[in-house]
């Protein structure tokens, strides 16, 4: 199996998970978007650890699955806590600190 | 002639290019569909979908650890985590469909189509060499976990007791920002009631609890709303949720039966009637 085909398939991931970060107003499916690019980074990383024939990408992917768990866990805190002050889950209306 | 070729075409096709032209275009239509469904739940389910091919890809490319740990962290524990916060948000918010910033939209797919093209044609060409593959790696130590075990707490052993105080700090602050500072004195059900009261005295409201859903031949579910004697339809006796996604029933299929049936009864010149009571 061409591991190029895998690479292609995560930049795809990557980029659409870049435009839904874009596009989307609601801060829960942003995140969402943030979690995709992060999975296709864990799979370019997986593709490069077997094709240099080393397990150190496996270890970077696992690496990176911690790092996203902890992410997760203090963005949807922050999310919860701003829906119940604002009373809104959208990213626009959290503009108190802008200029 | 095509039996002929069968045994060339054999050796070609693995398993690993069957997962991956099967579950490629799944994981991309899954990708689009989470960045253009409208409800956020549809969102997170076509990331699960995404999610659990990914955990197959890794399979397909030796790695039976991170598919596990894939299919656990993410799509057991973190997109678990976003179901529930979507149900503490509110499953209803749909998004406003104006641009704050002119032309968002457009740009943003104009930059997304250069950043994928970028990604593509300058990483995707960036591989060179031979495919070695992880089959040596993984039989070193007697398996993919024993090989991936030996990195992680041997040369890899500060980042992982790093990622610990990460972990840490991460639930300590989940907690923190979750708390919510009692600042006013907890309501009793003494309390509660005596308010019920004043506000029964004061507007009339009705101090008991909210009539149940209605009960029908056909019917008996917390969508359909109940029916007053005087025929109209009480609104209280749905959920204010149920009514602000446009689930409840036709309040008018309710009533039209229940109409016929009156109309029938008391209609005296009814053929029906008639012939019933004659004898």
């Amino acid at each position: 199996m061409n591991p190029t085909n895998y690479i292609v398939l995560s930049a795809i991931l990557f980029t659409i998970g870049t435009v839904g970060f874009m596009i989307r107003r609601n801060a829960i499916v942003a995140f969402m978007c943030v979690e995709l690019m992060l999975n296709a980074t864990n799979l370019a990383l997986v593709t490069f650890s077997h094709m240099n024939g080393a397990l150190d990408g496996q270890v970077a992917a696992f690496f990176v699955m911690v790092v996203a768990a902890a992410e997760v866990v203090v963005g949807l805190a922050i999310i919860v806590t701003i829906f119940r002050t604002r009373g809104s889950a959208s990213v626009d209306d959290a503009n108190l600190l802008k200029f | 002639m095509i039996i002929m070729f069968i045994p060339l075409l054999i050796p070609l096709v693995t398993g690993a290019s069957v997962a991956f032209w099967l579950l490629a275009p799944v994981m991309i239509l899954g990708a689009l569909g989470m960045i253009l469904s409208r409800k956020p739940v549809h969102s997170a389910m076509c990331l699960a979908a995404v999610m659990i091919s990914l955990a197959i890809q890794y399979a397909a490319l030796q790695a039976p650890f991170l598919f596990v740990v894939q299919i656990i962290v993410y799509t057991g524990a973190i997109l678990m985590l976003f179901l529930f916060v979507l149900m503490l948000v509110g499953v209803d918010i749909r998004e406003s469909l104006v641009e704050t910033i002119k032309a968002q939209r457009t740009l943003a797919v104009l930059a997304g189509l250069g950043l994928g093209s970028l990604l593509i044609f300058a990483v995707g060409n960036a591989i060179i060499g031979p495919n070695i593959g992880l089959r040596a790696d993984n039989e070193e130590y007697g398996g993919n976990v024993q090989g991936v075990a030996a990195l992680l707490f041997d040369r890899y052993v500060f980042a992982f007791e790093a990622t610990s105080a990460l972990l840490i700090t991460a639930a300590v602050g989940a907690m923190v920002l979750a708390h919510r500072e009692r600042l006013t004195k907890r309501r009793t059900q003494a309390d509660l009631a005596e308010t019920r009261m004043q506000r029964y005295a004061e507007t009339g409201q009705h101090p008991g609890p909210l009539p149940t859903p209605g009960v029908f031949a056909r019917h008996n579910a917390v969508d359909t709303p109940a029916l007053l004697p005087d025929g109209t339809v009480s609104d209280l006796s749905v959920s204010a949720t149920l009514r602000a996604r446009g689930t409840i029933l036709d309040s008018r299929d309710l009533v039209k039966p229940v109409d016929q049936t009156v109309e029938a009864i008391t209609d005296e010149n009814s053929p029906h009637t008639t012939e019933e009571e004659q004898p």
